[in-house]
């Protein structure tokens, strides 16, 4: 009798340290989305006072004066953007070229030592790529590329008003430039990822039909994957649109808005970082925290389309297999 | 024992001619002095056992190992003459003369007519009246018109296994090669479908000279015109379909379709 009695309190005591296990692993994955919902909640209780006084005119004034407690959001929405799309514009198809060459065109050995510096690339801390951006890049920019846009884009209709004004190297042209380097490792890199996946065969089926390297990827791998390569474009998004450090140097943080791209302006994530110090005021700070607020939106709408994007293409995957 | 295999059969005027063939996946070498005739218009079968180089073979005639470094030909493999693994072949000229068709389907993410205009697009420019009308012949001519013509507009990815499979036939055809080369085209497929397909190649053959590599014996029985038996790289045997397999010459063959081993 006293050994099933041992046993029995050893079995009671197992139960309760699952129970406890259990639990104790639910708090924690439950404290991930507890966090979230906390951070959104004061986000938006913190800016409740610029809510009130702004409400939507808010997202839609250009107005942003300190002085006499009125702000808008549009510069640095409009900023965001800009930088981001410019940023994309130059990196898809550039990641595009990278990816191709690294799945189709470059010789095995090369393979890894690319892709390695490609992943090392993503891990540089974003002041590098400021501080590069401001000491190296924007002189450069100033002195000898700018001065050809104006000449050249700068002088033709419609596009003209864009591409004119002082060869200054800093302002949105250069974040967006900057901001593409920094997104080119995330995006080759999914990029480079998802055009392995594709079947050999169907690969082979199309160089069968005498296809070129360009014909198979473009018209059969680029179809095959375009899921994944948009995540990818996604995930790269979001990268640009929340990214701060290297932008603050490099945007010039002007609180004005020009056609020109060459001109400075400002960006959210840059606002935020250069003018928390100095704001005084209620609606000062409220007005800041709605922008976090904006922006948290911003780029959670874009890595939930980004995230069910991948499910929707794992899920593919998963059929085809 | 090469003298002995290339001293059969006759084939009186050859689409291909295969010269001395050496292939090497790095220094391994898969194929050993092959030497063979494809006869136009007829139906040739390479058979043997796994890793015997019959599908190496098949894939010298469109040069796909060409996409893959360290894989390498030598020898001479001549199309209506002309060395064909000569450097100044043009590839993707030589694969519109040779279509392929592979193990399994593979219909590209796109509509069943799209599919087969890829790779017409890739050579002729025809206007959509003419585009329609190749369409159709290719599906047609793989069977495969009066089960498609409704859904052209479709994802090629949606029908069956054995359809796709014809689609990949009509995709290939669609371009008029001059070659087929069916690489176990079936071997992915139920026996109804197989069916299909074998009877597909009887038709095609008024048209094409095709190749076929398959691991089924009955298959490349029932088939083929002229058939080749391919052991660890070397061509054992080569002759009439019949011979082959009603009186091979050499007990390797023999041994092989009878079943003792493979």
């Amino acid at each position: 009798m006293p050994t099933t009695f041992l046993r029995d309190a050893r079995l009671k005591r197992q139960a309760l340290f699952d129970v406890l296990f259990r639990n104790l692993t639910r708090v924690s994955a439950f404290a991930v989305l507890a966090l979230l919902a906390a951070v959104i909640a004061s986000l938006i209780t913190g800016s409740m006072p610029a809510i009130h006084a702004f409400g939507f005119g808010f997202l839609t004034s250009s107005e942003w004066d300190p002085v006499n407690d009125q702000f808008g959001a549009l510069i640095p929405i409009v900023g965001t953007l800009v930088t981001s799309s410019i940023a994309l514009l130059i990196a898809i198809p550039v990641s595009f070229g990278i990816a191709l060459f690294l799945t189709e065109l470059s010789p095995r050995i090369l393979r890894r030592p690319f892709g390695i510096a490609i992943e090392l690339l993503a891990g540089i801390p974003s002041i590098i790529y400021g501080m590069w951006g401001l000491f190296v890049f924007a002189p450069l920019f100033a002195d000898h590329i700018e001065p050809w846009i104006n000449d050249h884009i700068g002088t033709m209709p419609y596009l003209g008003p864009f591409f004119s004004g002082p060869p200054m190297g800093i302002g949105i042209l250069t974040a967006g430039i900057i901001l593409a380097i920094m997104v080119i490792p995330f995006i080759s890199s999914v990029m480079r990822d998802v055009f392995d996946v594709v079947p050999t065969l169907l690969k082979e089926s199309a160089y069968g039909l005498g296809a070129t390297t360009w014909e198979v990827m473009w018209n059969v791998v680029l179809p095959y994957t375009k899921v994944g390569v948009a995540g990818g474009i996604m995930l790269g998004l979001g990268r640009a649109l929340g990214e701060t450090m290297a932008v603050t140097f490099v945007i010039g943080n002007a609180h004005e808005i020009s056609k020109s791209l060459l001109m400075p302006g400002n960006s959210i994530s840059s606002a935020l970082a250069n003018e928390f110090n100095e704001a005084v005021g209620d609606i000062y700070t409220a007005s800041l925290i709605e922008l976090g607020l904006i922006l948290f939106f911003i780029t959670f709408v874009v890595l939930s389309i980004a995230r069910y994007m991948l499910y929707k293409l794992g899920q593919r995957e998963g059929k085809a297999a | 024992m090469n003298a002995e295999t290339t001293a059969n059969p006759k084939i009186i005027d050859p689409k291909i001619v295969v010269k001395d063939l050496n292939f090497y996946y790095g220094n391994y070498r898969a194929l050993k002095d092959i030497n063979l005739s494809i006869a136009e218009k007829m139906v040739t079968a390479f058979i043997g056992p796994s890793g015997c180089g019959k599908s190496t073979l098949l894939r010298t005639f469109n040069r796909m190992y060409q996409l893959y470094p360290k894989q390498k030909a030598t020898g001479e493999i001549l199309l209506d003459g002309t060395n064909i693994l000569d450097k100044k072949q043009d590839l993707n000229m030589l694969r519109a003369k040779i279509g392929m068709v592979f193990q399994k389907p593979t219909p590209f993410p796109m509509s069943i007519y799209d599919n087969i205009a890829f790779g017409v697009k890739l050579y002729e420019n025809l206007n959509k009246n003419d585009m329609d009308e190749r369409v159709e012949w290719a599906l047609r001519k793989a069977a495969l018109w009066t089960e498609a013509k409704d859904k052209l507009k479709q994802s090629g990815t949606g029908l069956s296994g054995g359809q796709q499979q014809r689609l990949c036939i009509a995709r290939a055809i669609a371009v008029k090669p001059q070659v087929l080369l069916l690489d176990e085209p079936t071997s992915a497929l139920d026996p109804i479908s197989t069916a299909h397909i074998e009877k597909l190649i009887d038709e095609l053959k008024e048209d094409f000279t095709i190749v076929i590599v398959t691991h089924n014996m009955q298959q490349a029985a029932r088939v083929s015109d002229f058939t080749a038996y391919m052991y660890l790289g070397d061509l054992i045997e080569f002759g009439d379909t019949s011979t082959v397999f009603t009186n091979p010459k050499r007990k390797e063959t023999e041994d092989y379709i009878t079943g003792r081993f493979g």
